[in-house]
């Protein structure tokens, strides 16, 4: 495996947690997130700082998750005061506060971002293997909760939340739960990138980059672990395979999601009949 | 029988108007209970508060002599405290049968921890079944409730509520906008529900198919219970004539 083969399993591994990450968040239980990028940056400058006072690589993945999951706990508070798109505007909030706050932070390189982050100890191929391997897990994390009683309970939440509580369920945890576990992957993500790109930067983290991860998840269907699995691998090949795509990456991802929302809403899964209980 | 639920003194207001104005009464165990009164009695209203839906502004509610006045929906349904909407609220992204699969699984949903680590719906799949096939939709078990006649909805409903093995049912309207023959049927089906173990409370306009079925009557008048008993002394009675037809 080439060096550049390496560098674009490692960009894919990432995004891929990324989005599977937001579809547990908005595929599965409905609550829309338009700041993701905050919780992967929340990760990538909690290991980042960490990785640069000398701590091993799984401190450092495990303390972005932690940090962001956490903040992402605090954040999913808000999806129980607000729904749909009120809860869209505050979660895009949220993202433009942490821009604003790390971008003044001298002690976390301001607009400068944080440098000469040390390597993960490891060649690119096999870090990009141990990526592959994060992702894979996660996808196979998505997949279970799907088939479990959580993805159920999730379905029902994003469905109708006040005949959901009629059945007993605890709306509030649930949705917790979500924005908890999604959040986590988004900094376990960005815990991976700093190894990955040895610098970041705020706008790696900025809304764009949100609205890109969220591209991911409504092409593939939001909801569906294969779809958006799917549309992530393609949607992070295309700039590679076309330079016109690159340059219009951002019209492209646009005028995807414009062609999808109006012939298949339901995405590429939204193809897929449903399956029967 | 002794009460299964106790409301104490309820009171809420919406706006200045009181729609609750120190409504009391008590569901014995076993029994079926209706709350009957005119528009804008308060009927609904004081059944979404003992379901937990609204909070009173003050009073209390007591299930099985617990207070459950600030228990959230959930944790009251998940003490045996059902309900079903007046405007029927299916999950229309499933199935009717998995609609009462995510009721008869409540033990698995109890938290999600619980939900991650639990994977088989066989035991909820046949229990929804099965209740599906005593409420007489085991025909439409695999259809959405989208293609399901107002009729069928409603009996959606009452099954996913069954389907929490509740103590008591609280109904809110559950024969409104329903045929003769529709309302009938459906006052045979929930008639049949003290028999298994379930008290009821109705709230319902149909007073015919009420006073069919109900053991007891809870009339409610601009806030206030104005009458309580067996339906036909209650019936005779001039203020509960006049309340609730307008005529003496």
């Amino acid at each position: 495996m080439s060096a550049y083969v390496a560098s674009l399993v490692s960009v894919i591994g990432i995004n891929l947690i990324l989005a599977l990450g937001l579809n547990i968040i908005t595929g599965f239980c409905g609550q829309v997130s338009l700041g993701h990028a905050a919780f992967y940056g929340l990760g990538a400058y909690t290991a980042a700082y960490l990785a640069k006072l000398g701590a091993p690589l799984p401190l450092t993945l495990l303390a972005g998750a932690v940090m962001a999951g956490a903040i992402g706990i605090v954040v999913g508070l808000t999806s129980l005061r607000v729904r749909h798109d009120f809860l869209a505007v505050t979660t895009m909030g949220i993202g433009f506060v942490f821009l604003g706050f790390v971008r003044k932070q001298k002690w976390l390189g301001a607009e400068l971002g944080i440098s000469g982050i040390p390597g993960p100890g490891m060649d690119p191929l096999a870090y990009a293997l141990l990526i592959s391997a994060f992702a894979m897990a996660v996808l196979v994390f998505s997949l279970w909760i799907k088939q479990s009683w959580m993805g159920f309970t999730f379905d029902a939440v994003a469905d109708d939340e006040d005949a959901a509580r009629t059945v007993g369920v605890n709306v509030s945890t649930y949705k917790l739960t979500a924005f908890g576990i999604g959040t986590a992957l988004a900094g376990l993500a960005g815990g991976l990138y700093i190894y990955f790109a040895r610098i970041i930067l705020p706008d790696t983290f900025d809304f764009v980059e949100s609205i890109a991860v969220l591209t991911m998840v409504v092409i593939g269907g939001t909801g569906s672990v294969w779809g958006v699995f799917a549309s992530t691998v393609v949607l992070t090949l295309l700039p590679e395979v076309s330079r016109a795509a690159a340059d219009y990456r951002l019209l492209i991802f646009g005028a995807l999601l414009v062609l999808v929302m109006r012939f298949s809403p339901g995405g590429l899964a939204g193809l897929v009949k449903r399956r029967p209980a | 029988m002794s009460a299964l639920a106790r409301i104490d003194d309820l009171h809420i207001s919406f706006g200045g108007v009181a729609a609750a104005n120190g409504v009391s009464f008590a569901v014995e165990r076993g029994e079926f209970l209706a709350v009957i009164g005119p528009n804008g009695a308060g009927k609904t209203t004081a059944l979404r508060m003992v379901a937990g839906i609204l909070r009173p502004d003050s009073g209390r509610v007591f299930f099985d002599d617990r207070d459950v006045t600030r228990l959230p929906v959930h944790a009251r349904a998940r003490l045996g405290l059902g309900f079903t909407h007046q405007i029927v609220r299916p999950f229309y992204g499933f199935s009717t049968v998995e609609n009462v699969m995510l009721a008869a699984g409540h033990r698995e949903t109890s938290s999600p921890w619980r939900a991650l680590t639990s994977r088989s719906r066989d035991l909820a799949r046949e229990k929804a079944r099965t209740i599906l096939e005593r409420i007489g939709l085991s025909a439409q078990a695999a259809s959405s409730p989208r293609a399901l006649p107002l009729g069928q909805r409603k009996r959606l409903e009452v099954a996913r509520a069954i389907a929490l093995d509740p103590r008591l049912l609280l109904l809110d309207e559950p024969l409104a906008g329903l045929s003769s023959a529709e309302a009938a049927a459906m006052a045979d089906l929930i008639s049949g529900l003290p028999a298994q173990g379930i008290t009821v409370v109705l709230v319902e306009h149909n007073l015919g198919e009420v006073l069919r079925v109900a053991d007891r009557l809870v009339v409610l008048d601009a806030g206030k219970v104005l009458a309580e008993g067996v339906p036909a002394e209650v019936m005779k009675r001039a203020d509960v004539r006049q309340a609730y037809t307008g005529v003496v």
